[in-house]
């Protein structure tokens, strides 16, 4: 058995007699829904070794992304037509393509554009999304209705169809590419803030400052957007990942991420006619795409698990239940 | 410890428990707890929260699943008819199961949650005499039936075949104990099993389990942190404190002569009858707030279809500047709606509140911004009526800033540091957080935060019902003292007659959102007009324990 943290004590809770235990742990412990800032959050993500090494990976692609332009050996469209289609070697590590081009530069490169179209798309989507959600889910009433109407007609599109809808009409490159994916990833955030939201207004803290006479654009900063903000931060990390899959997707389509700019997506593309011929064109660009959307899951479930207690709590409920006989016993007391 | 004088030798005892020790992450959390349950008797175990009163009888009896927990020391059991003892601690799953349910039966504190919403009555019941008894479905029926009828549900045979849902809190209580009792267990762990219901319901499952004790001889372990209860259901009593026994004696012992300070403080701290109002700190008697035929129903959407329940039917009353209204009823009663009216949280279908002749319903938007500031009003859950992610000082501030009763910076930190003063607390709590605060810390912090307001009036809604009762008796005397210094007016709401008539002048006796009496509280805890009254006065425990009564 792992050595476990008191402040875990409610994982008990769900395992024991349903009355008692919950009720006694929450009581003694003090995790509920209302969670403070935990001191021991860091040390929990810390001591997650899946957690840390997506971390790591992901502090090399960002680095990558950072200063890829700069320490890339050759020039993006450094044409060099003698030595298409070279095989990785010392002087091309991951090889040439098509027209001779150096795919590791290309692919240093590309990290910078995947990772700023995902960015800044994830970002639009965070802010609009966030601030949607947040509004209509402590509103309530029509808006919340007319809202969440909204956003389920958007949920109802395929993800790249309504991508593919706004780039026919806005026409193909990153700027579109950005707005797309940044439109279709609204709804998820819109969601998941709208949820936090209804939870958070209905807690006594929050009723205590409507009886104080507190105008809602306080409530909303003060007690709302800190209450909404776990499930967020988780939301981003995961479509982050997705978004990189979008870009790729959209731009292997074609549609994305327009040459002469190098991004993963677009690379496969480019890669698709030599997949026999040149294996080193598809392999790396799409390596890059794995690793870094495995990344940002894997930290993303990380914090997943640090910042949502009752996650965290039935996690580590199975885990210390090793024989389900015990469960069956305390339902005597019934089964919640 | 196992030699303490009172306590049957462990030969003869239902369950027999010996240095009983509870560490989890390092930290001791029961230290050493021995005792005996003798057949056909009761121990009470009380102590206030935190003090390992659950965790000793869940260990005790090999219920205690928490990760990383060790338990150690010894906790035997009878075996069935004159068998060999079983040890509890350290036992096989399989062990522990075949004692759960068949000679110990529990009950918890949580009706609501400890029955299986989708599971019929019938289902629950029978369960245990299925897999312990090995009985036929149909037998088990029959069995059920017989324990519903015990446990005195109306209609029992219709019940068989309903939900849980269906059920009253005090009924779900029945039905646990049901369930608790199906094998004929040699003993019934029943931990709090009162503390989520209203106090006539109280009264009642107490008298149940006594009576269904005396007629099957089971022994019952009751764990509760009122002690005036404890002395209405237990032989023997056990006093925990941080995990440690600091008393065992037999419950006319702990009453008439306690041998630890800790016990006479929670002797004293109980919430007795007989004890009236300081007078009042306006003695002109003005009316303060003028509340007129307050009518609040809320539509319902239920699973078939909309109804409306009628919260608060036809309510009027007064509050007089200065004094405290006390605002009695159980749940349901429509005293919390009235709170809620009162603060602009609920609207009311029709009626008026008037503060100083300002009608409180009315104002919306600017007016209504100026209303809240003159009704402040204080919860009753210590634990989420403070925003866990925001410091005390940012709490406290928050009425500050939104009302701009003070200039920011120095003036705003100086305001919170003399409210913190104000309920006892050092200036040294403004940069901490709610979690690192006890519950009557926090609720301390709550009463600065409703007092930043400059409040008129101040609606405590059960400010002080989920603290320990040692804890309850502190704020209670902070309350009366801010009164006193302040001159507030207080509307006070509480299920416990014992703490109204300590803080009240006026009262008011709500059932099913209908005034019962309103009175002066002098008149009224004098000579109760109406039989509901005097229900509510009977449930109150009194001084002295049940076993003193019967001689």
């Amino acid at each position: 058995m792992t050595q476990v943290d008191p402040t875990a004590g409610s994982a008990a809770g769900s395992a024991v007699g349903p009355g008692a235990g919950s009720a006694l742990f929450a009581a003694t412990v003090g995790l509920a829904g209302n969670a403070p800032p935990r001191a021991g959050a860091w040390r929990l993500f810390r001591d997650n070794p899946v957690s840390v090494a997506a971390a790591l990976v992901l502090l090399v692609v960002l680095v990558v992304g950072l200063v890829g332009r700069w320490v890339a050996p050759y020039g993006i469209n450094a044409v060099d037509v003698a030595n298409a289609l070279q095989p990785p070697s010392g002087a091309h590590w991951f090889g040439t393509d098509d027209l001779g081009r150096d795919v590791f530069s290309r692919v240093l490169v590309a990290t910078q554009v995947s990772l700023r179209v995902a960015f800044v798309s994830v970002a639009f989507a965070l802010v609009v999304g966030v601030g949607v959600g947040v509004v209509a889910g402590y509103r309530g009433g029509w808006l919340d209705t007319v809202l969440m109407r909204v956003v389920d007609v958007m949920f109802a599109f395929p993800v790249l169809l309504l991508a593919l809808a706004i780039i026919a009409v806005l026409g193909p490159g990153t700027t579109t590419t950005i707005l797309a994916i940044g439109i279709v990833y609204t709804p998820i955030f819109a969601r998941v803030a709208r949820a936090s939201a209804l939870s958070v207004r209905v807690e006594p803290f929050v009723q205590v400052s409507q009886t104080m006479g507190t105008p809602s654009g306080y409530i909303l900063r003060r007690h709302v957007l800190p209450g909404v903000s776990g499930p967020v931060i988780v939301q981003t990390s995961l479509s982050v990942a997705f978004a990189i899959l979008s870009e790729a997707a959209l731009s292997f389509l074609g549609l994305g991420v327009q040459p002469p700019e190098p991004s993963w997506g677009r690379m496969l593309f480019d890669a698709q006619g030599f997949l026999g011929l040149a294996w080193w064109m598809s392999v790396f660009p799409g390596l890059a795409i794995f690793v870094s959307v495995l990344a940002f899951n894997l930290i993303g479930d990380g914090i997943r698990d640090v910042l949502d207690p009752r996650q965290r709590t039935l996690l580590q409920a199975r885990r210390s239940t090793r024989v389900p006989g015990r469960r069956r016993a305390a339902r005597t007391g019934g089964a919640a | 410890m196992t030699g303490t004088p009172a306590v049957v030798p462990a030969n003869g005892a239902v369950l027999s428990v010996a240095d009983l020790r509870v560490s989890i992450g390092g930290r001791e959390i029961v230290r050493g707890v021995s005792f005996d349950v003798r057949p056909g008797q009761t121990l009470g175990i009380v102590g206030e929260s935190g003090s390992g009163k659950s965790m000793t009888v869940l260990a005790a009896t090999g219920l205690l699943d928490a990760p990383g927990a060790r338990v150690t020391g010894s906790s035997l059991i009878t075996g069935t008819d004159g068998g060999a003892p079983t040890q509890l601690i350290g036992a096989a799953e399989r062990t522990l199961r075949r004692v759960h349910g068949d000679r110990v039966g529990f009950v918890f504190q949580d009706p609501s949650t400890s029955l299986n919403p989708v599971l019929t009555l019938e289902r629950q019941i029978s369960e245990s005499l299925e897999t312990h008894r090995g009985m036929t479905r149909r037998a088990a029926r029959t069995r059920a039936l017989d324990l519903l009828t015990a446990v005195g549900i109306p209609d029992p045979e219709r019940r068989l075949d309903g939900y849980p849902h269906q059920l009253s809190g005090g009924q779900r209580q029945r039905v646990m104990i049901a369930i608790a009792l199906a094998c004929d267990p040699t003993l019934l762990i029943a931990d709090e099993p009162t503390t989520a219901l209203d106090v006539t319901t109280q009264a009642q499952i107490v008298e149940l389990v006594r009576a269904l004790q005396q007629e099957r001889g089971t022994a019952v372990v009751w764990i509760s942190h009122d002690l005036g209860l404890i002395g209405q259901v237990a032989d023997d009593v056990t006093v925990l404190r941080q995990g440690e026994a600091v008393e065992q004696q037999p419950v006319l012992g702990v009453f008439d002569a306690p041998r630890h300070a800790y016990t006479r403080q929670l002797l004293d701290a109980r919430p007795l009858l007989g004890q009236s109002a300081p007078p009042p700190a306006d003695a002109s008697g003005a009316a303060l707030l003028t509340v007129e035929s307050l009518d609040v129903r809320f539509a319902v959407t239920g699973p078939t279809g909309r109804s409306v329940v009628h919260a608060v039917d036809d309510v009027s009353f007064t509050v007089r500047r200065g004094r405290t209204l006390g605002v009695v009823g159980e749940s349901g009663s429509g005293k919390s709606t009235i709170a809620g009216a009162l603060t602009g949280l609920v609207r009311p279908r029709a009626g008026a509140a008037r503060l100083d002749g300002e009608d409180l319903l009315a104002g919306r938007g600017a007016s209504g911004r100026r209303l809240r500031r003159r009704v402040a009003m204080v919860f009753q859950d210590p634990f989420s009526s403070l925003n866990g992610r925001s410091t005390i000082g940012t709490s406290i501030a928050e009425p500050l800033r939104v009302h701009r009763l003070t200039a920011s910076g120095a003036a705003e930190r100086a305001r919170i540091a003399e409210l913190l003063e104000l309920v006892d607390l050092s200036g040294d709590y403004v940069d901490r957080y709610p979690h690192e605060l006890s519950g009557g810390q926090r609720q301390r912090v709550s009463i600065a935060r409703a007092l930043a307001l400059e409040p008129d009036l101040v609606i405590l809604d059960e400010s002080t019902a989920s603290l320990d009762v040692s804890i309850q008796a502190r704020v209670l005397e902070l309350l009366l003292r801010l009164q006193a210094e302040l001159g507030l007016t207080y509307l006070f709401i509480a299920h416990d007659l014992g703490v109204v008539q300590r803080m009240s002048h006026d009262v008011l006796v709500l059932r099913g959102g209908r005034t019962v009496e309103h009175r002066p509280a002098a008149d009224l805890f004098a000579d109760p007009r109406e039989e509901y009254t005097r229900a509510l006065l009977d449930a109150v425990p009194p001084v002295r324990p049940r076993a003193a009564q019967a001689g």
